[in-house]
């Protein structure tokens, strides 16, 4: 009794309810004599497929029934998975669910990975939903953190993407999962397609705890290319008017990339790709990260780095990494999602992609998340704000980006157990003192970036703004997205600090100090400390690793515009109208 | 728009004979370099007129670094600043210095 | 793949550079004889707009143009390049004055050809008449260089494109040369769609913007006499061609191109999108045009053929 009172203390109307039914189902068995049931959850999910039912043709319902399918399916105070992932969007279901009538369906606790569409958050503003738990809300950062303030939305945290999904089994368990496939069969096998992401986590999670799934679909067909969610984990279909929305969120357009990044590119993979041998790796969405993938075949290859560096990646196909992959630099890519405009390319690259028997890819969040927490021995990737203990975030008073996935794939896997020359390199640096068998292996997590982000911001600070949030909405964690201690490189143009090398807090302080540049941060560091730090090598500056700053040329890019990009391919990638110019 | 200027002592004449030397463009977070070989051999100054108001400590420090690194003596240095970040003026800088020491073209 | 720039001749340079990414001055560099550019009125004159520091703007030095001359397979040639990157390349009045005294220059001379390589929005909203009045002008001193037998070509390829103004002087040139990425209009995407409507051109919509002014299409109908793929390399060679090409101006050529332009608007008026015109043309799978590699594409403008006359 005493765990129920504990948590009912925190939860929703749902879950309250669901505690008082167990404390009478306990009661009951108190009574010894008492018929118990012990399949509450099956008989109500029975009960809300019994409703919509009558508004279904099989599984299938019309499009203009949508929003009466979720009336009737739906119940105040439900945990609901209205599938926003970071790409694939259920918009025709979010539109259906804004719609409904309040006094039928209201106060939803929202529990998904993606707050992405207006609509995610027009819920909260009209009351169909009050409480939310997601992972990641980029184009709706800024509004996102205005209502927090508003009080429109009851928070429960900002996760990560691993950690929501391993919610959804624990505490998080949907009711009803809202998804988004590209096509089904009459019995309601599903093909989700290169944009699989999410889905087989969510559905995975509903249908096996006696919750509905319903999922839009782009069309019906006869035969479904190859079966992603089979049909006995899919209640009601809706086919959609117009395809699932799909951002193409990782095009970086060559023709962006700046000397600066080019530079810090350049130290990068002399400094951190090539003296561990990095081949296992996760690259952030940053443009500094697109400028190593184009600077791969070029400054890479002069360096003699082909095949030594870069070869296995758990990735979104990112069109930057065309070049790369064209030259035989890679052997195999596991991505999280797809990307608009690679489909073709990534069928005619089967060696290197996960594939599916009917040639598309096949991507999937939470394996891939895995991979690169577990299988990987490098992250980099860019934020928005790193303090002087190397935290970083990319929270900042008016803007809640969420996470992703940069925490699962910047952080240290406890757990991993398998040996490989960089992680034991890294471990080795971090605690050279320890007998080598009992010494863990580290990481590497690099953080790249400029000194100065857009408008001038530092990115160098010494507090983090998420701090500051957290006080003001009094949160008990600070939305951090890479903890300093997980840390163990920081790229700027004005060199590497090695973290891994730093002994005390205070030298860590000054390593990153010294690659601060002109910020406030960089310019209150401690000179001769700093200088002493660089003849350690705990910092590098470019010519220390034989890098002329005035060589990091926009020539050096193997690719300098997304058109370049469409000829490595050979014409298979096909880039969305907004990244053409032509 | 705000103006700065510096004057500095530099150690040693810079190389070449190239007599003056433009790099960059006057663009949102980009600037353009004017160097012009018209001052005695110890001397370097530079002239700014910047977009971003208030940055006039953060310049100070980057021409600073530039000095010391680079010993420009005898150069003058005319900058009509985008707003550019303290990286890419010390890079415009360096470029600009390369060009006019190159001689020729 | 590529090697760092210091390392390679001025020619590999100009094969290797990209025309729409590079500076005006680096096209200026590597499209002449190598060395042979003599500016006038460089930046160390500071010959800058009166205008922009009322508005509280930084300025440029050569207010945005370059200007000179130069050698062109040892020929001379006056050149002016529009910097796109500096207030989108547009015309202000001292931008506008430095043009108009090149083409004066050429006026006099005669037989010395203008290379225009535009890269503009067209006017600087800041000093509106004075820019208006420099189209004005150049568009005048356009005409009477070419009366004086001056050819005036324009290359285009810039990211700011040719608009406003621009695609004014643009039409009063001898003959235009245009890469993929390159632009020609009046009225800018934005433009029309604040005028007009989303439904009437989706300014966002960048396949649209480009099927519609861009370098392929213009070249297709006439509009642009010689398709150069994007390095400074093959607009060198593009204007070399032009050069050879162009005759002599007069008003039987006018008037010719007046025929023309009237029986284009008869054949494909009724058009609602660039690919009908293609399709028009007997262009097979004519939404393919945009994805044609630059010799395919080439060698397809070649067989339907289209120049103008004189004007566009």
């Amino acid at each position: 009794m005493s765990v129920i009172e504990k948590t009912a203390a925190v939860v929703t109307p749902s879950e309250a309810r669901q505690s008082a039914d167990a404390a009478a189902q306990i009661e009951r068995r108190e009574g010894a004599k008492v018929m118990t049931s012990w399949q509450t959850g099956r008989a109500a999910r029975d009960a809300r497929i019994a409703a919509g039912a009558g508004l279904a043709h099989g599984k299938i319902v019309e499009a203009k029934d949508a929003t009466r399918l979720l009336e009737a399916v739906i119940r105040p105070g439900d945990r609901v998975c209205l599938e926003g992932d970071n790409q694939k969007q259920a918009d025709l279901l979010s539109r259906a669910l804004l719609a409904v009538d309040l006094s039928r369906v209201k106060d939803l606790h929202m529990v998904q990975s993606g707050v992405v569409l207006p609509e995610h958050l027009d819920l909260f503003d009209r009351g169909v939903a009050k409480r939310l738990d997601y992972a990641y809300s980029g184009p709706q950062s800024a509004r996102i953190a205005r209502m927090l303030f508003g009080g429109k939305i009851e928070l429960g945290a900002v996760h990560t993407y691993l950690e929501l999904f391993a919610r959804y089994f624990i505490d998080l368990t949907p009711h009803v999962a809202l998804i988004a496939a590209v096509s089904a069969d009459r019995e309601g096998n599903l093909y989700t397609g290169p944009n699989t992401e999410d889905t087989p986590t969510v559905v995975e999670a509903t249908a096996f705890k006696d919750g509905v799934v319903i999922a839009q679909v782009n069309e019906i067909v006869e035969k479904v290319p190859r079966v992603d969610i089979p049909a006995d984990r899919v209640q009601f279909i809706v086919e959609s008017d117009k395809p699932f929305f799909v951002e193409p969120l990782f095009t970086r357009d060559p023709a962006a990339i700046t000397e600066g990044q080019i530079l810090t590119a350049m130290l990068a993979i002399k400094g951190i790709y090539a003296p561990y041998g990095v081949q296992r790796l996760n690259h952030g969405i940053g443009f500094s990260t697109a400028a190593i993938e184009l600077l791969l075949p070029t400054f890479g290859e002069r360096l003699g780095l082909k095949g030594l560096i870069a070869t296995h990646f758990a990735l979104n196909p990112h069109p930057a990494l065309i070049p790369a992959i064209e030259s035989g630099w890679v052997r195999q890519i596991h991505s999280f999602g797809s990307e608009v405009g690679m489909d073709e390319y990534i069928r005619a690259r089967s060696d290197v992609y996960f594939t599916g028997p009917d040639g598309s890819l096949r991507s999937n969040r939470a394996f891939c998340q895995t991979a690169g927490l577990y299988a990987c021995d490098m992250f980099i990737g860019s934020t928005l704000q790193i303090d002087l203990q190397g935290n970083s975030s990319t929270v900042t008073t008016s803007r809640i980006a969420g996470f992703g996935g940069a925490p699962n794939m910047g952080a240290d896997a406890r757990g991993r157990r398998h040996p490989s020359e960089p992680w034991l390199k890294a471990g080795a640096e971090a605690d050279p003192d320890s007998p080598a068998p009992l010494r863990r292996g580290r990481k590497l997590v690099v953080q790249i970036g400029e000194t100065f982000g857009d408008k001038n911001v530092p990115l160098f600070v010494e507090k983090l703004e998420a701090i500051e949030l957290a006080e003001k909405l009094k949160l008990e964690l600070a939305p951090v997205m890479i903890y300093g201690d997980d840390v163990t490189h920081i790229v700027t143009e004005e060199g590497l600090a090695n973290l891994l090398l730093c002994r005390t807090a205070q030298e860590r302080e000054q390593a990153i100090r010294g690659v601060a540049g002109y910020t406030d941060v960089g310019r209150r560091r401690d000179r001769n400390m700093v200088a002493c730090l660089r003849e350690r090598g705990v910092i590098r500056r470019p010519e220390d690793l034989g890098i002329n700053p005035l060589d990091a040329d926009r020539s050096l890019l193997a690719a300098r515009s997304i058109k370049d990009l469409v000829r490595w391919s050979g014409g298979l990638y096909s880039p969305p109208s907004k990244f053409r110019n032509w | 728009m705000e103006d700065l200027n510096f004057q500095h002592r530099a150690r040693a004449r810079a190389g070449g004979t190239r007599q003056s030397a433009i790099v960059g463009v006057v663009a949102s977070g980009n600037l353009e370099v004017l160097v012009e070989r018209s001052l005695p051999d110890a001397d370097c100054a530079l002239e700014i007129k910047t977009a971003a108001v208030g940055f006039g400590e953060v310049w100070s420090a980057v021409i600073d670094d530039f000095v010391e690194r680079y010993s420009p003596g005898g150069l003058k240095f005319s900058i009509n600043d985008g707003g550019a970040r303290p990286d890419t003026v010390s890079l415009r800088l360096a470029q600009a210095v390369r060009l006019i020491e190159g001689n020729g073209q | 793949m590529i090697a760092p720039l210091k390392d390679i001749i001025p020619a590999e340079r100009a094969r290797s550079t990209s025309f729409n990414e590079a500076s005006a001055r680096t096209r200026l560099e590597l499209l002449l004889d190598a060395g042979s550019f003599v500016e006038f009125i460089g930046p160390e004159q500071r010959e800058v707009s009166p205008h922009l520091r009322i508005f509280d703007l930084p300025e440029q030095f050569d207010d945005g143009i370059v200007v000179g001359h130069g050698r062109l397979d040892g020929s001379p040639v006056f050149v002016a390049a529009q910097e796109g990157r500096f207030m989108g390349g547009a015309f202000g009045e001292v931008h506008g004055a430095k043009l108009t005294g090149l083409l004066r220059a050429a006026r006099e001379i005669g037989s010395i050809p203008v290379l225009i390589l535009f890269d503009t929005g067209g006017v600087r909203l800041q000093e509106a008449n004075a820019g208006e009045l420099a189209i004005a002008e150049i568009m005048r001193a356009v005409m009477e260089a070419r009366i004086a037998g001056a050819k005036v070509i324009g290359l285009i390829g810039g990211r700011s494109g040719c608009y406003g103004g621009g695609g004014l002087i643009a039409g009063c040139c001898s003959a235009l040369a245009v890469s993929e990425p390159g632009r020609i209009a009046v009225s800018g995407p934005e433009v029309i769609e604040t005028n007009r409507g989303v439904e009437e051109f989706d300014s966002r919509d960048r396949a649209l913007v480009w099927r519609t002014m861009g370098g392929k299409h213009r070249r297709l109908l006439g509009a642009a006499d010689v398709f150069a793929d994007d390095t400074v390399q093959d607009f060198r060679e593009a204007a070399l061609e032009l050069l050879s090409l162009v005759g002599p101006f007069g008003l039987d050529g006018l008037r010719a191109e007046q025929a023309r332009l009237a029986d284009r608007l008869r054949s494909f008026g009724g058009c609602e999108d660039a690919v009908d015109i293609w399709t028009a043309e007997g262009i097979a799978h004519a939404e393919r045009v945009p994805e044609l590699s630059a010799d395919l594409f080439i060698a397809l403008a070649n067989r339907i053929g289209r120049t103008s006359r004189d004007a566009r």
